[in-house]
Order: structure tokens, then C-alpha cells, then sequence
């Protein structure tokens, strides 16, 4: 036994990081198989061994979603204002500092309208390498924008989600843009333009339980974790292990939540399909 | 007197019985100008502690286990209750109630969380954690108030939507997220009061409306502090810091914009004179949907959206 013993432990992440490194040789989060960035990139970030999808973000996403030079950024400057000065190991808004410095994104989704097979579309991304795909203000707002221009314009609506929930530095004003982006989701829904959903891994929390459940067609990448609370939540609170594929987009398409489950390779094909059918 | 005395408010318990038990002798001894002195000295205590309350004091305020639950409101407030249940798909949450009954003169929906008072109706109750057919009635509910032209009143109290396995299976995610967009749209006027805790998506899952309202001494956040002291301090013994942070008290949310009205307490909380919370939520209610019902529906609902669009804190 040892002489000194933690009277809580420490949190523990679900599964060990998956971040893309900087190298040319990666290895798969699934199977192990080494591979080369360039076959990486060619395979959309899967692995052609066991499908595996890596964690991507918004860059990657509308550079094979959208026809190519079509990608036109709404709101590039917006940023996040610290409206409670809230301070936990650090202040939140050196940490929002230090994540644009590192991530070279301003907050954790990019909105913009593009093309997909030359039909116009109104596309949303989020990038959960931006304190973890966390929504607070400047998601909210960015995504009510992007909502507003569909409606506008009547251009369907795309939105890829992954994300761990509403961002706790930001309050009860995080908590609201789950009431704002629904409610403007709400209006969009009125005048008929279609709304698609993607959900990539991980999509949880606020953000499941707002847009990203409201769409009209939920459309998943395999093996996503999709679900409101954390696994380590549910396991703590029923004190049972959970059962294997529980939250993952097979698991919610199996319970009724999800409509298709699409490869990344297949997702711009299968998006336009749609369009086509909802909106021409 | 209250049977759960908190941390905080010992002091003035132990010269509240102090008083008590003079009182017994006050016969037999000429002491009642002590006693006159005890009490005055009481009164200001209570004064300065319940004026000066840290966000963590009200947090445990707002969790008193004698604090007036929605049944109790409900009991205050309305005449003629009858109380409707299920969702029409899975069963009857029990963690939140719900029906139609008479405030002043008109037809009004309440529904809200229930908690338990003791272990056993806690269980019934599910401590106030809805599974997603909770959510669910709530929103048959509120469209049958819509059908028949009835205001909806909501009352938040909830440590959250429930974690749990089935929940999950059955779509809490889905179940929450359908209630924001349906009542940003439902054709008759919403007020939502928060009475005692307003934790997240399982608080704002019956929280949508024209006016919201805030007990003096409730809080209403994204997460409760014991939550995010674990998740960002990565211990459970920040809470204070994190109820601090996360500014969650009713002046805090009428700061940010997110709460119209705060409805008073009695000193020392809603617990310590129910009634009298009670007759101001039903004439601060009344009061309050008296100027709704005034406005065409088109533009109550052009209000409403524009209302939760204006939330939040941004820079470009």
C-alpha cells in the first residue's frame, strides 16, 4: 500500500488524446496502422484499414465538402469578451489569447457560404481543437448569423458539429445561446429551408441539446460519440460500466436519432443527394 | 423555526434559542429588557448576514430542503388545480408536474420540477432530474395550452437533467433541444421563474419564455459549482470559487441580461415565510401577465426571439 493515498481522483479523459501530429507518419487511433500524411489527407483523414476517423476541423471539412475556391467566411473577426472575468487555473481571456495564438482560429466555429456541386449552401463548422468545440457567445452568435443568412437567402443550412458542450467560462450566457441558436433554428424551419446536422465525434452536451439535434435530416460520422451527458457522468451515476457502442452514432441510429450514417469519403456526395431532394 | 439550519446562519439560531429559553424563565425573573436587547441584537445578525450573502450562500440557500417546491407554489397560487400526466409515449416523469388551474381570474398551464423532502419522495421525485418523457410531457402540456389559447407559467428547480443510461437511449439530448424550439414559437405567453436551483440544459429545457424571473435567492447557470470546480479546478473543493466565477445569483444573471424580474424573499429566505413568497410570486405573476396577454401573438413571439438572440458578449 502506498504511504499516501488521493481522497478523490482525478479526472481522467474518456480516451487518450487524439490530436493530429505535426510528423509525416501518423498512427491510427483505431487500428494501430502507421500511415503517411499524404495518403492520410488523400483518404480524408480515415483510416482505409478499419475507417477509423480521425478528429479533423473546419479547414479540412470545407475543403472537400464545398467546391473548390467556393468557401466565402462570414464574421471572420468575431471574438469572445470575457463578460464575467472569469478566472479558474488562468483567466479565460489569456487562455482565449494563448488558444487563437496556438490554433490560429478565433473561436471554436467557422461559418461562411460556399458552393456543393454548384448549388449554394450556408455552412457552419466547429473545431474542437478551440477548448474542446466549447459554445459560448461567439458560437452562439455565429451560428444565429449563419441560421439568418440561410433564411435569407434561402440557401440550405449545413452545420458539422463536434463538441463537448457549452463553455463554463462564460456563464449563463453560455447556457442561453442553446435557447438562441434553437429558437432561431425555429424561424429558419417556418420558411421551409433545409437544415442537415452533422454530427462528427465527439458531439455532446449543449450542443446536442440544441442545433445539433434540430435538424431535418442527422446525418453521422461512424463510430461518433453522440449523446447529452458524458459517459463518465452516466458511469458514476448508475455505477455500472456502460455497454460497448453506447453514445456512438450506430447506437443512436439504432434508438431512432440519427437518419444516416455516412463515411467522410462519402459525405459531400451523400449531403448534395439530399439537397437535391429537399431543396431543387 | 427553520429544522435545517446552514452553516452560515448558526450564529443566529444560537440566539434565537437563547431567546427561547429566556422566555421560559421570563416569569419568575424581570428579564425582558434583556431579552428586548437579544432580539434586536438577532435582528441585525440576520440582517447583515442574509444582506451580505456570498454566491455560495445562496446556492445552499436555494437548495434549503425546506424551500417551497412547485407543488407548494402551486398549492398558493392556484385554485381549481388539476394536475395532467404522461407524455403520451414512455410514462409520467415524476420529476416534474404540471397541470391547469385558476390564477386570479383566468386559466393559467404551471408546471415545474419537483423535488422530494425526504429520501423516500426524493427517489419518487428523482431529486428534480427529468428523463427525456419529463421533457416530453412538458411539451404535450404546453401545446395543449396552446391549442385553447392558455398562458404557460414554468417554475425551474432542478440540479440538472438526469445522467443516467435510459435517458440517453431515449434521447435526452433530443428531447431538450425540441422544447427550446418548440416554445420559442408557442403561440401564447410563457413566464419563466426560477425558484430554487436552475441547473443547465435541464433547467432551460422548460425555460423559454417572454419574462424571466428570478427568486432573490436562486441561481441559474450553465453548471453547478461543485461541477465546475471538478471539471476546471479538477477538484470538488472549489465550489466556492466556481459559484463565485460563474456569477450565477439573480442580480448577476439581471447584469448579463438574461433575467428581467427578481421576485423578493422574505429575510432569511422563501422558506422561512412561504406564504408570503407565495402571495408576491402570484401578484408579481399576475401582474406580469396581465402586460403579456396585451400584445398580439405575431409580435410576442418576434419579442421572444429577438429577446434570447440579444444574450451574449461578443466583440468584432
Amino acid at each position: 500500500m502506498a504511504w499516501f493515498k488521493r481522497s478523490q481522483a482525478n479526472i481522467q479523459s474518456e480516451n487518450p488524446k487524439k490530436e493530429m501530429p505535426d510528423g509525416m507518419w501518423t498512427k491510427c487511433g483505431g487500428c494501430g496502422e502507421i500511415i503517411h500524411r499524404k495518403q492520410l489527407e488523400q483518404e480524408l483523414w480515415t483510416c482505409s484499414k478499419c475507417q477509423y476517423h480521425f478528429r479533423i476541423g473546419s479547414k479540412e471539412y470545407f475543403s472537400f465538402l464545398l467546391d473548390a475556391g467556393s468557401f466565402k467566411e462570414m464574421d471572420k473577426k468575431m471574438r469572445s469578451m470575457d463578460p464575467l472575468q472569469f478566472t479558474d487555473s488562468k483567466p479565460y481571456s489569456r487562455r482565449i489569447d494563448e488558444t487563437i495564438k496556438k490554433t490560429g482560429l478565433m473561436d471554436a466555429v467557422r461559418t461562411g457560404r460556399g458552393t456543393i456541386d454548384q448549388r449554394p449552401v450556408v455552412i457552419a463548422c466547429m473545431d474542437f481543437a478551440f477548448i474542446g468545440g466549447s459554445m459560448g457567445s461567439v458560437v452562439g452568435e455565429k451560428i444565429s448569423r449563419a441560421i439568418d443568412a440561410a433564411r435569407k437567402h434561402k440557401h440550405p443550412l449545413i452545420i458539422i458539429s463536434s463538441s463537448g458542450g457549452a463553455r463554463m467560462m462564460e456563464g449563463a450566457l453560455s447556457l442561453m445561446q442553446l435557447a438562441k441558436t434553437s429558437a432561431k433554428l425555429a424561424e429558419l424551419a417556418e420558411s421551409h429551408v433545409p437544415f442537415i446536422s452533422v454530427m462528427t465525434d465527439p458531439t455532446t452536451g449543449g450542443v446536442t441539446a440544441s442545433f445539433a439535434m434540430l435538424g431535418d435530416i442527422h446525418i453521422a460520422e461512424p463510430q461518433a460519440l453522440i449523446g447529452f451527458a458524458g459517459p463518465r457522468v452516466i458511469r458514476q451515476t448508475i455505477g455500472k460500466d456502460l455497454p460497448k457502442g453506447f453514445q456512438r452514432s450506430e447506437f443512436l441510429q439504432e434508438k431512432g436519432f440519427v437518419d444516416i450514417i455516412v463515411h467522410r469519403r462519402e459525405m459531400r456526395e451523400q449531403i448534395s443527394r439530399v439537397l437535391q431532394h429537399l431543396h431543387s | 423555526m427553520a429544522k435545517v439550519i446552514l452553516d452560515f446562519e448558526r450564529p443566529i439560531f444560537e440566539l434565537e434559542q437563547k431567546i427561547v429559553e429566556m422566555r421560559k424563565y421570563s416569569d419568575n425573573l424581570d428579564i425582558a429588557h434583556e431579552i428586548k436587547s437579544l432580539e434586536q441584537r438577532v435582528d441585525q445578525l440576520r440582517r447583515s448576514v442574509y444582506n451580505n450573502l456570498t454566491r455560495w450562500q445562496r446556492v445552499q440557500l436555494a437548495r434549503h430542503p425546506d424551500r417551497p417546491y412547485t407543488l407548494d407554489y402551486i398549492g398558493m397560487l392556484l385554485t381549481d388545480f388539476v394536475e395532467l400526466h404522461g407524455d403520451r409515449h414512455q410514462g409520467d416523469d415524476k420529476a416534474i408536474v404540471g397541470g391547469f388551474g385558476t390564477l386570479g381570474h383566468q386559466t393559467v398551464l404551471m408546471l415545474g420540477h419537483q423535488k422530494g423532502r425526504d429520501t423516500k419522495s426524493n427517489i419518487y421525485r428523482n431529486f428534480g432530474m427529468m428523463n427525456p418523457e419529463g421533457y416530453r410531457k412538458a411539451l404535450r402540456l404546453m401545446q395543449l395550452a396552446a391549442k385553447f389559447n392558455r398562458p404557460v407559467i414554468t417554475l425551474l428547480d432542478t440540479p440538472g437533467a438526469f445522467p443516467g443510461l435510459e435517458a440517453e437511449e431515449r434521447g435526452q439530448a433530443e428531447a431538450i433541444a425540441r422544447n427550446l424550439f418548440v416554445m420559442s414559437r408557442l403561440p401564447v405567453p410563457i413566464i419563466v421563474v426560477i425558484i430554487g436551483e436552475g441547473a443547465s440544459g435541464g433547467a432551460l429545457g422548460i425555460g423559454i419564455g417572454d419574462r424571466i424571473l428570478m427568486f432573490e435567492n436562486s441561481w441559474y447557470s450553465v453548471i453547478a459549482p461543485e461541477s465546475c470546480s471538478s471539471i476546471l479546478w479538477r477538484s470538488w473543493d472549489y465550489k466556492e470559487q466556481a459559484a463565485e466565477a460563474l456569477r450565477l445569483t439573480a442580480p448577476d444573471l439581471i447584469e448579463q441580461g438574461i433575467v428581467d424580474r427578481i421576485v423578493p424573499e422574505p429575510l432569511g429566505g422563501a422558506h422561512r415565510l412561504p406564504d408570503v413568497a407565495g402571495a408576491t410570486l402570484k401578484s408579481i405573476l399576475i401582474e406580469e401577465l396581465t402586460k403579456l396577454k396585451k400584445i398580439p401573438v405575431p409580435k410576442l413571439l418576434q419579442k421572444r426571439v429577438e429577446k434570447f438572440a440579444a444574450m451574449g458578449a461578443w466583440k468584432e
